[in-house]
């Protein structure tokens, strides 16, 4: 196979040499030029992910875990597959633990530390599928069965270990995500150890959390502003809606392979 | 494979002839080409987008070989595996050897049209190895047993009653699916979910590759590719060797313009950029990542500096939506992997001008595609560079000469000759005119004409003739 190697790039050279091109320069201005105040970004993501039926909710800092865990229970989901190693997952799990140590350092500050709900969730599928009543439920008062019918799992093994109820079992992911693109409309994600990246992709609804700050306009821009070319990951993601084909006679269907639904949590 | 000439003409007679296929088609181009100049209604964006765009193809084909080296060492570095294979054959060799070695029977594969080159499936089944579509189009087109009709949207011929029927023929629980479009894609959504699930081995395309970084950039909508990069323990990349860019900041404009000119959506779901396999303490991702670079031709188009602009190609299609002859016929009369104005230039260098010379005459040369070309592709000019080439015997081009007609050669040369000399002309337009209009159709040399069209009819008088009679001079 090196003799292809040697043969392939042998004739390139040679032919490329007898007749050499000299490419125009890259003029990366139009590119440069897509920007949008600040204020208009987030509205200008909304619109267009909605187009293609991403769902949105608001939040803070402090109440993320729960209008989480009430859209998700409204929705019929009864578990939510998630990602204990990151301080959004603790923060999730801190908040779903029936008697941890919650000093209420909701807001600010560093991710919570307890993992209690981890080896409870995973290890025992079934016998604790009823979690306490959520701690801070949202006003207006479904108080009670809010969190009590979602059940946490945490992705904490190999998805070797847990295939099988990984496509089967599962009904929703959480995951971050390093900001959204005004341009596109598209939310921007670097899967890691921590947080595995079949999370974003085989739960039947996946749930984003995007900070309110996190802004870009171009793909471009975030690229190099967060200088990707240095050091790029195993792999990084743009998601720009649920998965969805338009390839019987071009009628869009939503939730071919991939998530049925998106779920944008803006926390401010 | 047999080298006869493929014969575009019966085909797309047959073609011409189906009705239902042509109102397809009609209503899919149609909705494509206005999808795409929404998005394109900034005509100051598009021409710098379409000016960056091309650069970047152009300095990746400047620097074609150095940058594939830089790829190969990035890629390597990353933990990916890299394999070059000068013809399909080659490559469909590779694709064994790492399915034998890691004990697969079963491939999901993602959208790829360098393994519809390589017709890779049939190669694999021939040695029991299932190998599954997992794109919806291409999930529909395998169960049907044909080829893709379009190279973004393959199932583009059927409607949704004709895929409802195929599926309750070829699927044992779709007796009780809906025939709407969301049923169907629910149905196909459970079952190759089963299939993701078990797959020894993922295939996938490659839409970009970034030779600064060893970065394989995949875009799609349904999520099957990044299933099949993701899920099974060993993923295959194929790509063609042109594929390469140099920075990853040349991703961006590409990923801008191909959506877009595409399919008119501003950007596909899912941008999916790999760098590595999975790494230490990663809980997914597959173990080994292997890419396939494929010659099968393109370094012989590269050689040749008009013909090279064939490989700033992103493969979007787009040329295809606009283009007349591809709309009326559709994709399958082609018989080829690319069909429409690419695969017009593209098909007959790889393939050769013995099977595929009827291939650039399938043209109007209207430069509709020319127009929308995100890359800028001199497409009609290279066209006319084929159709030469199939007459002249050179080097540059495969069977190039393969066409050549001593009957043609000699029509040309008298009608030549009849135009260099004002007496030859006069005699033979006045010949015309008197006689013609009773030549009948059907003579040899007339009757090519006017088998497809009506005989013209012959003035009695010559323009010469008139333009005299009028007094004006020097005639």
């Amino acid at each position: 196979m090196s003799d292809a190697r040697a043969a392939i790039l042998g004739t390139l050279r040679r032919t490329r040499d007898a007749h050499p091109v000299t490419p125009p320069p890259s003029d990366f201005t139009p590119l440069a030029e897509k920007q949008w105040p600040p204020e208009e970004r987030l509205p200008r993501i909304r619109r267009m992910m909605e187009a293609v039926h991403t769902e949105f909710l608001d939040a803070t800092e402090a109440d993320w875990p729960a209008v989480v865990t009430d859209f998700l229970t409204r929705a019929g989901a009864a578990n939510l597959l998630y990602a204990p190693g990151t301080a959004d997952g603790a923060k999730l799990a801190n908040a779903h633990s029936p008697s941890p140590p919650r000093g209420e350092g909701r807001g600010e500050g560093d991710a919570p530390q307890p993992r209690t709900s981890q080896e409870e969730v995973s290890a025992t599928p079934n016998t604790d599928a009823v979690a306490p009543p959520h701690p801070n439920p949202l006003p207006g008062g479904e108080r009670g069965n809010i969190a009590g019918d979602l059940r946490l799992i945490p992705y904490d093994r190999p998805i070797e270990d847990f295939k099988q109820q990984m496509f089967e079992g599962i009904d929703a992911g959480l995951t971050g995500t390093l900001g959204a693109i005004a341009d596109t409309g598209s939310l921007i994600l670097w899967p890691s150890a921590d947080e595995p990246r079949l999370l974003s992709l085989v739960p039947h609804i996946h749930v984003a959390l995007l900070r309110a700050d996190a802004l870009y306009d171009s793909f471009w821009q975030a690229m190099r502003d967060q200088r990707w070319a240095d050091a790029m990951p195993t792999n990084a993601l743009l998601i720009s809606g649920p998965s969805k084909t338009a390839d019987i006679e071009q009628t869009l269907a939503y939730g071919v392979h991939g998530p049925k639904r998106l779920v944008v949590v803006i926390v401010r | 494979m047999a080298e006869h000439a493929v014969n575009f003409a019966a085909a797309s007679k047959a073609a011409l002839q189906d009705s239902q296929l042509r109102g397809n088609f009609r209503r899919a181009m149609d909705g494509l080409m206005s999808k795409r100049a929404v998005q394109f209604a900034d005509a100051k964006e598009w021409h710098t987008m379409r000016a960056l765009a091309a650069s970047v193809r152009l300095r990746a084909l400047a620097k074609l070989p150095e940058l594939l080296e830089q790829l190969e060492t990035n890629l390597t570095r990353n933990g990916i595996q890299v394999h070059w294979a000068s013809t399909t054959a080659e490559a469909n060799a590779i694709t064994l050897g790492i399915m034998r070695k890691a004990n697969a029977t079963l491939a999901v594969k993602g959208k790829s049209m360098v393994t519809e080159e390589m017709h890779l499936n049939a190669f694999l089944e021939d040695h029991d190895i299932e190998v599954l579509e997992s794109d919806l189009g291409e999930y529909i087109v395998q169960l049907d047993g044909t080829m893709p009709s379009h190279i973004i949207m393959p199932a583009i011929h059927l409607n949704t009653k004709q895929i409802a029927h195929l599926f309750k023929q070829k699927i044992k629980d779709a007796a009780s699916t809906g025939e709407d479009a969301a049923a169907l894609t629910d149905l196909a959504r459970r079952i190759l979910r089963q299939k993701f699930m078990n797959a020894g081995v993922g295939m996938s395309g490659v839409n970009a590759a970034v030779a600064e970084t060893g970065t394989l950039c995949l875009i799609e909508n349904e999520g099957n590719g990044r299933m099949c990069t993701t899920v099974p323990p060993v993923h295959i990349a194929f790509m063609g060797l042109e594929k390469v860019v140099e920075k990853l900041e040349d991703v961006p404009p590409i990923i801008s313009l191909l959506p877009r000119s595409a399919t008119g959506q501003p950007i596909t779901t899912y941008v999916n950029m790999i760098s590595s396999p999975r790494k230490e303490g990663e809980k997914d991702g597959p173990r080994e990542i292997h890419v396939v670079i494929l010659d099968n031709g393109r370094s012989s188009v590269y050689a040749d500096p008009e013909l090279r602009d064939t490989l700033r190609c992103i493969r979007c299609g787009a040329c295809m939506n606009h283009c007349p002859v591809y709309t009326k016929v559709g994709g399958h009369a082609y018989e080829a992997p690319y069909p429409g104005p690419i695969g017009k230039i593209l098909v007959p260098q790889m393939e050769g001008l013995a099977k595929r010379g009827e291939m650039p005459h399938a043209c109007t040369m209207c430069n509709a595609c020319v127009e929308i070309c995100p890359v800028q592709i001199p497409i009609v000019e290279i066209m006319g560079r084929l159709r030469v080439e199939a007459v002249h015997p050179s080097a540059s081009v495969k069977d190039s000469g393969a066409r050549a007609s001593k009957t043609e050669a000699l029509v040309w040369k008298g009608w030549a000759a009849m135009n260099s000399s004002p007496l030859a002309y006069k005699i033979a337009t006045t010949a015309m005119s008197a006689v013609g209009n009773a030549a009948p159709g059907s003579l040899p040399l007339l009757k090519e004409w006017t088998s497809v069209r009506s005989k013209p009819r012959f003035a009695p008088r010559t323009l010469h003739d008139l333009a005299r009679k009028k007094g004006i001079p020097n005639v």
